[in-house]
């Protein structure tokens, strides 16, 4: 088996050829670290993200090491940022820039919209735009207005953008550094309300050293798979929770809350999948079809509300694959179409795990005609 | 401005000929603040000191969950809100305006409630009070001062047009907007199209900068290029004033200009009080990180209280006894509000749904039942 390190959150953890325990924010932060190492072109910018290190700490001592003229505090401003952002591409860039929470994305949509995600098209191809913005991401953590918001089906609906949202500090780490290097725009949400919880986290490097089942020092090639580092594995779905009788989609802070409920109803015989969809653009459909084309269930699960949500697309998908094997029709927890409220009204707000075990009730529950 | 070409002789808007500049309307002056004036700007200001100080206990015994001090901005804050009259006036505030808040006698249960996250644009009636609800985005509300004063110059242009039926644009004058905003603020692209709107509209507002040195953990030196968001004013026709921030007479006095500016139908003034936050950002924020605190004791410079205490004293227009009564009723206030804090309860769930719209559509009665079912609300 492979060495656990513990690395602290705020250190910029080594490039360490191991397996990590590591936050989210610290699995993120050692992502960035490693791509400004191995790419000079490179950027981290945004409000506070430099001497700051971030208000979540995910470029907490970047600055420090890889210089300030490459993570960079710009002026408060968000269109600022991105049309500089979009610029600087254009210079032949990577910038990676952040906006400080999901609400303050919403300042930049012009620029996202008709420009980022416009260009590579506009400009036949002669202009790609390798940019890749961080969105803290999803409520949970009893913050003012603005700081809680599930931008996904806004951005999904775009032509021109990727939308990717990891689960946990592994995910984290993978699709950071997929994203990064892939040469279109890509908004990344990250699950503000998890950036502290801890899990293992395999490091390229690591992955690299070979795996253990040549006898090695290493990861496993199934941890390798498991923990995105393989092609195939950074561009779709992943099961989280094999199960046999229901499949709960989810992505982002939503993944742990329906393994938790997979372990309640596990209680009670009921056998629940969990697919961590990840990539919320494109949508993995053929993990939807392989996973639901086997339990014949599912429940889609968001925080974003309801009317228009990527739980809609996502039920029509299953819909169209699964159609004829469907035992009931793809149930919808999610938000409500109200804005998202304050701290106290909060927990009302987001699908709790007794509002997902009526979802499945209804699903296991359904008659036809 | 430099001018590079010829002025052509003959009439017409073609080159330099087109674009006339009229020189920077004067500010008028007003009279200094009086004796009693500074008296009550320091009842109100040590009252918010003391309430603000109080909040950073409250967020600390987890009263709160959490919150953005004023800390060091009582004399802008309280300055310029004495500037104005909350009857006609109305205030745009950020998210640090428990001084504004205060002045224009919101209250102070009703104005927590935002940080107690209670509800997030705070449970005061903003069309009553005249101060508007909180918002998070930075720069967000510039532009609706700028609305909301075009709106009551086109109410008075039409009480003069038409039945002498409207409150605006009576002889004393047009109501006046005034926007809070800070030196960060400053760098959305909002507050250029707020201030050219304005200038272009010769719309009665105020645009009030704290520039407190700081936006999180950005300096104004990385933040505001050529160092006065009040310089910027020239550029747009708007005359502008800067004024020792920490200076609560010279706040008032320079605010009343600004509103004397606007009220008498001359257009938007801009006033950048050059002050400093000495607190964290938030409660969740951790200075050390970027200032030391050598910084922070040379770079706050003196307390505005105790600089308007020293003065009062000096003057003589309050005695040692009556500022000492001042703090002890500031204190009993805070007290007061703490217990009110305490009490001040979560909303009814229900209120999620039923204040989205003023006609809910059938899809939210729905979601509405369906979560007072799955979630056991009777
Ligand atoms: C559009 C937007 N971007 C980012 C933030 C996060 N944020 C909150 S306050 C702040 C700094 C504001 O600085 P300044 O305008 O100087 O006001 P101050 O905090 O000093 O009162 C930032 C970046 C926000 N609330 N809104
Ligand atoms: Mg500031």
């Amino acid at each position: 088996m492979s060495e656990t390190l513990t690395v602290s959150n705020n250190g910029v953890a080594p490039g360490a050829s191991a397996t990590l325990e590591l936050s989210l924010q610290g699995a993120l932060n050692l992502a960035l670290d490693e791509l400004l190492a191995e790419d000079p072109k490179a950027l981290v910018l945004g409000e506070d993200v430099g001497t700051l290190g971030g208000v979540f700490r995910v470029t907490s001592g970047l600055a420090a090491k890889h210089g300030a003229e490459r993570v960079f505090d710009t002026p408060l401003a968000e269109s600022g940022i991105l049309g500089m952002s979009i610029g600087l591409a254009m210079a032949g860039f990577h910038p990676v820039p952040e906006v400080q929470f999901d609400g303050f994305a919403y300042p930049a949509v012009n620029q996202i919209v008709c420009q980022l995600a416009r260009m590579n098209y506009r400009s036949r191809g002669a202009v790609p735009m390798p940019v890749t913005l961080r969105v803290p991401s999803f409520g949970g953590i009893r913050a003012p207005e603005h700081h809680g918001e599930s931008l996904e089906a806004l951005f999904a609906h775009v032509p021109g953008l990727k939308v990717v949202s990891p689960a946990d500090p592994q995910q984290g780490y993978s699709l950071l550094k997929a994203a990064v290097r892939m040469p279109d725009p890509v908004i990344f949400m990250e699950p503000k309300s998890r950036y502290w919880q801890k899990g293992l986290v395999v490091t390229e490097a690591a992955a690299n050293l070979g795996t253990a089942d040549d006898g090695g020092d290493a990861p496993s090639s199934a941890e390798i798979t498991g923990a995105g580092l393989t092609d195939a594995g950074l561009t779709g779905a992943r099961i989280a929770r094999p199960g046999r009788h229901l499949t709960l989609v989810a992505w982002g802070a939503m993944v742990a809350r329906c393994l938790q409920v997979a372990e309640l109803a596990a209680e009670d015989g009921i056998d629940v999948e969990v697919l961590d969809l990840r990539w919320l653009k494109p949508i993995d459909a053929d993990a939807l079809a392989t996973s639901v084309g086997k339990t014949r269930r599912a429940v889609v699960v968001h925080e974003a509300p309801r009317t228009s949500g990527l739980g809609a697309e996502v039920a029509q998908i299953i819909t169209e694959r699964c159609f004829g094997t469907l035992k009931a029709p793809v149930e919808r927890v999610t938000g409500f179409d109200v804005p998202y409220p304050s701290g106290d009204l909060e927990d009302e707000y987001i699908p709790n795990i007794d509002r997902i075990l009526f979802g499945i009730q209804r699903v296991l529950e359904y008659k036809r005609g | 401005m430099q001018t590079l070409g010829t002025r052509p002789t003959t009439a017409g808007r073609a080159g330099l000929a087109g674009a006339p500049r009229e020189p920077l309307p004067e500010l008028p002056a007003v009279e200094a603040a009086t004796g009693a004036e500074l008296a009550e700007l320091y009842r109100l200001m040590t009252a918010v000191r003391q309430l603000d100080v109080a909040a950073i206990s409250w967020q600390r015994q987890g009263i709160l969950p959490a919150y953005a001090p004023e800390l060091g901005q009582e004399a802008a804050q309280v300055g310029s809100a004495l500037a104005l009259d909350p009857a006609r006036d109305f205030a745009f505030p950020t998210y640090r305006e428990l001084g504004v808040a205060r002045a224009f006698g919101v209250d102070m249960v009703e104005y927590m409630s935002t940080h107690k996250a209670t509800w997030h644009g705070g449970l005061w009636d903003a069309a009553a009070t005249h101060l508007a609800p909180i918002q998070a985005v930075v720069a967000g509300s510039v532009l609706h001062a700028v609305g909301w004063a075009h709106g009551q110059t086109l109410e008075a242009r039409s009480a003069a047009n038409g039945p002498a039926n409207s409150a605006a644009g009576s002889a004393d004058g047009l109501p006046v907007a005034i926007t809070y905003l800070g030196d960060g603020a400053s760098s959305q692209g909002d507050v250029h199209e707020a201030m050219n709107f304005a200038a272009v509209f010769k719309a009665p507002v105020v645009f009030f900068v704290q520039n407190n040195g700081w936006a999180i953990s950005v300096p104004t030196e990385k933040q505001v290029a050529g160092g006065s968001v009040a310089a910027r004013g020239a550029g747009y026709g708007i005359p502008a004033v800067q004024v020792d921030g920490n200076d609560a007479a010279a706040v008032l006095e320079a605010t009343r200009r600004a509103v004397a500016h606007a009220r008498a139908g001359h257009g938007p003034a801009i006033v950048e009080a050059m002050t400093y936050r000495r607190g964290p950002h938030a409660t969740s924020d951790d200075p050390g990180r970027y200032r030391s605190l050598d910084e922070e004791r040379e770079d706050a410079g003196a307390d505005p209280i105790a600089r308007l205490r020293e003065r009062i004293l000096a003057e003589g227009v309050a005695t040692e006894a009556a500022l000492a009564e001042a703090d002890a009723a500031a204190a009993a206030e805070a007290e007061a509000l703490r217990l009110g804090v305490i009490a001040l309860g979560p909303r009814p769930g229900a209120e999620m749904f039923d204040l989205v719209f003023q006609e809910p559509t059938d899809e939210l009665k729905r979601q509405k039942a369906a979560w007072r079912e799955e979630s056991e609300h009777e």
